[in-house]
């Protein structure tokens, strides 16, 4: 068994885990590489079905093209698509490129919080009608007591110290020094009211893992990763405002696969084009503390 | 160096562990620097910057200053560092030497393939040197190797190396652990760490990286037993997939198309119809570290939770007690009396500390005979008891299917090995009852006198089926008709006071065993109040069953029994197929009770 096998057998495990111990489950899909990998193990996993609700956070300054491939993606794939979103700061014009508030601030504003509250059913959620393609609010108001996310280790400190199931107390808070212990495949999935976990079924995965596995799988993945023509590529997605592309030439999976084999970007961090990083002196661990994925 | 190129893929996980300030940093540190994967600059860098506060430079310094820019791609921090030789990649666990981060310890260590453990020459084996010894070999790992570190403290000198191994290697070996070498290294000098070290002329083994380079990874075992946690039993027949399949990860062995296989504790067998998967080529045979799922031929009644293994392999134990080897790292200690939950591949089940054979002692592993309860960071030699069968191997025979964990107040709080079956004693159930039956106060009615007014015994009539097998109704109908019949019966409906027996429950049903426990002492008292006392529950297996007749002693259970279930023998007083046509089923139960005496007409 190579390496992406034991990988993907590990992340299927611990996907079927959480389905087995969590009644109330979601992951979070960001349309990125990692989560559409994610949603690609989970319909590996339960032999070809999503059994539980995809959640996206939209910013509403997410770049257009990828809400029009989530969008695609949720019909042909039949997937319970959930967005919850902070409308009221948007509304507000209380945000970064408003020009109100810091990169962190925002991210906080428009991610953290609007992660938080949408989790726990407090702000609406918007769920995708198959019959007719238009989100309408979504009468569950349940709180997810499971979260699933595609974190890896290797994308920066904070996530490093991760555990495949992470409790998160009643505000979404993080204990970093004081997490459980997980040994053999035995992992926490015993809470106590009030709380919830968070899984990352890819810690063990890198940036190159994932992209052999998407060309092995042949899995869609939004066309933003590709240069068209501009010698420009996103390494990493986000908010159009704060996200920057690399210099690149790769124009498909392949070829991002020998860039990455390459070394090119040995010494420039996966999320180095995310401005918000850099602003939390590049640890993340603020935000991450605070609820941030 | 030049940073080198590692021929493959291939990834090793690696965990370093000792005392706290042996050195296990600086080994760390050295072993980035020397092998080139740290980024540009960066040494120099550290250098001048203690240069600058004129403090000595110490490689533990790169892992602090590397911590503080992780977010630069290079990704390394305390709890995880990335270094590669030209053979392979290698991932070092994070496992921190202070006692007090023993779970995250455990946590590094159990990812690991292979240990570093370091002991200061200078100040000798410490307590962690001690317990992380032992850790080590519980959570599995095969490969240990001790550096003795700071030898330049002690002039390189030969003598104290050895007497410092010897010494070492006499307490592991009381512990059954045989480390593969010593490797006397100065890490801050990097003696003996990627070069070999001028100042050691009478060591002639390999340096540490040649050590590294020298682990093996782990082979597949294909001699062992099949053995498969079944994880889940999955329909989505609301997806329009009428496949039941039941999924799980292989934990050893392999199994094809066709093998017959067993589930323990149920016991129940079926045969391998199709292996499962999505995206995947057509397989007729699985190996082990699969994630897989399969469909078997016959539809038996099984459920999360038991173990699948292949028929005329070496059956797994199955029992009630076990003796075993347990790490203690829950803030409150391990007592006897205390209901825990055990976890045991995919079984979770409510167990209790029966016995304590042995406590090694946290600070200096010496055994303590007569402890009453296990503290934190303590390993005790201990027989459990749990609250129903489980199925399980001894670790030396299966590693995978002989570990398990105990969960108290919601967290992993201890962890162990399966030494072997302990023998079943009279259980804790048979004790109560016959205390119970002992003091059980009588009124001066004899249950014949009861008997004779009513025209009935009183009895326990139990319906059990699956969801949707039509119990219910048929349940109702047979209390309307002997209530006709001027008998004193009552329909009861366990979801009134027992929701999860009302449906499938998985595994980890702690509240099920409770609740088995309260339907039988409720049904104890309504039976000997000579009623016919009727429910319907949804599948529940033979272990149940018992606990039911047992409970309900010395009155008796009547049970129908409706489709497949989980009762893996043929106990049924009456048995029928599911959605049974109600009036000939009432009228099969009222033949059943009346040929066995339940109804008596004493009038005639």
């Amino acid at each position: 068994m190579d390496q992406i096998q034991q990988l993907e057998n590990k992340s299927i495990h611990i996907l079927r885990e959480a389905y087995r111990e969590f009644k109330s489950l979601c992951m979070l899909w960001s349309i990125g590489k990692d989560s559409t990998v994610l949603l690609w193990l989970t319909r590996k996993a339960f032999f070809g079905h999503v059994p539980f609700p995809l959640v996206h956070i939209d910013t509403s300054y997410k770049i257009p093209e990828m809400i029009a491939y989530r969008d695609r993606l949720a019909l042909e794939w039949r997937l319970n698509m959930v967005v919850g979103q902070n409308v009221e700061a948007i509304r507000a014009k209380r945000t970064f490129p408003d020009g109100a508030l810091s990169r962190i601030e925002c991210c906080r504003a428009l991610k953290s919080e609007a992660l938080k509250h949408t989790l726990s059913g407090e702000w609406p959620r918007m769920r995708l009608n198959h019959s007719t393609g238009k989100y309408e609010v979504d009468e569950n108001r349940e709180p997810f007591t499971g979260v699933i996310v595609g974190v890896r280790a290797d994308e920066e400190g904070s996530r490093s110290k991760e555990r495949y199931f992470s409790p998160r107390d009643k505000q979404n808070d993080w204990d970093v020094d004081d997490q459980p212990p997980e040994l053999w495949n035995y992992y926490k999935t015993d809470f106590a009211p009030g709380t919830h976990l968070r899984v990352h079924p890819l810690l063990d995965w890198t940036e190159l893992n994932l992209w052999e596995y998407i060309e092995r799988e042949n899995i869609p993945i939004v066309g933003l990763y590709f240069d068209r023509g501009e010698g420009k590529r996103y390494r990493s997605l986000g908010c159009e405002p704060c996200t920057n592309p690399v210099e690149s030439n790769a124009i498909s999976v392949s070829q991002i696969v020998a860039e990455l084999r390459s070394g090119k970007f040995a010494n420039i961090a996966e999320r180095s084009g995310r401005a918000q990083d850099a602003e939390d002196g590049n640890t993340l661990e603020t935000l991450r503390r605070d609820g941030y994925m | 160096m030049t940073v080198a190129t590692p021929v493959l893929e291939e990834r090793m996980n690696l965990v370093v562990v000792g005392h706290v300030d042996h050195g296990k940093s600086t080994v760390i540190g050295r072993l980035l620097a020397d092998t080139g994967s740290l980024p540009q600059g960066k040494l120099a860098q550290v250098k001048a910057m203690c240069e600058r506060n004129a403090r000595p430079f110490e490689y533990a310094f790169l892992l602090d200053a590397l911590k503080n820019e992780q977010a630069q791609g290079i990704t390394i921090d305390t709890a995880r560092c990335f270094f590669k030789t030209r053979k392979r990649h290698y991932i070092i666990n994070d496992a921190p030497g202070h006692v007090e981060f023993l779970k995250n310890m455990i946590t590094g260590a159990a990812r690991a393939e292979a240990a570093l453990l370091v002991i200061d020459a200078h100040e000798g084996i410490q307590e962690n040197s001690k317990r992380h010894g032992y850790m080590v070999s519980m959570v599995g790992i095969k490969q240990l190797v001790v550096l003795v570190n700071k030898m330049d403290l002690v002039q390189y000198n030969r003598e104290v190396f050895e007497r410092t191994a010897e010494e070492y290697t006499t307490f592991l070996e009381n512990l059954g652990v045989h480390p593969l070498r010593f490797i006397p290294v100065a890490a801050r000098e990097g003696d003996n760490i990627a070069t070999r070290s001028r100042n050691m002329d009478w060591y002639d083994g390999p340096t540490v990286l040649e050590q590294i380079d020298s682990f093996e990874k782990a082979e597949e075992d294909f001699e062992l037993s099949f053995r498969m946690p079944v994880q889940d039993i999955y329909k989505f027949t609301a997806e329009n997939d009428d496949r039941r399949i039941v999924a799980g990860t292989v934990e050893s062995g392999r199994v094809r198309v066709g093998d017959e296989v067993v589930f323990h504790p149920s016991g129940k067998r079926s045969t391998i119809r199709t292996i499962e998967g999505f995206m995947i080529e057509p397989r007729d045979e699985v190996r082990p570290g699969e994630a897989t799922g399969f469909t078997l031929s016959t539809e038996i009644y099984i459920k999360a939770g038991e173990l699948m293994c292949k028929a005329g392999d070496p059956p797994p134990h199955v029992g009630r007690r076990l003796r075993a080897n347990l790490f203690w790292m829950g803030r409150a200690p391990m007592i006897k009396g205390k209901q825990y939950i055990l976890r045991i591949g995919a079984m979770k089940v409510g167990a209790v500390l029966a016995e304590i054979q042995r406590v090694l002692d946290a600070s200096e592993l010496r055994t303590e005979e007569h402890k009453q309860q296990i503290d934190r960071h303590d390993v005790g030699e201990v027989v459990l008891e749990t609250l129903r069968p489980v199925a399980f191997d001894r670790r030396n025979d299966n590693e995978p299917t002989g570990r398990f964990v105990i969960v108290d107040d919601y967290e992993i709080a201890g962890a162990g090995i399966v030494l072997e079956p302990a023998t079943d004693r009279n259980s804790v159930i048979d004790n109560e009852i016959r205390e119970r039956e002992y003091s059980w106060e009588k009124g001066d009615v004899a249950p014949i006198e009861r008997e004779r007014r009513f025209s009935h015994a009183g009895k326990f009539i139990l319906f059990n089926g699956s969801p949707g097998s039509g119990k219910r109704a048929l349940a109702k109908q047979v209390e309307r008709v002997l209530f006709e019949r001027g008998c004193n019966t009552y329909y009861f409906g366990i979801a009134n006071h027992f929701e999860d027996l009302d449906s499938e429950g998985g595994a980890g049903a702690l509240t099920h065993d409770q609740h088995i426990d309260m339907l039988g002492k409720l049904t104890r008292i309504l039976t000997d109040a000579g009623l016919l006392i009727i429910t319907t529950i949804a599948n529940i297996d033979d272990f149940d069953l018992e606990k039911l007749r047992k409970l309900n002693h010395p009155n008796e259970v009547f049970l129908v029994n409706i489709g497949e279930t989980g009762l893996s023998k043929v106990w049924a007083d009456v048995q029928l197929d599911p959605q049974p046509d109600i009036p000939s089923a009432v009228r099969r139960v009222v033949e059943a009770l009346t040929s066995q005496h339940v109804l008596v007409d004493y009038s005639i």
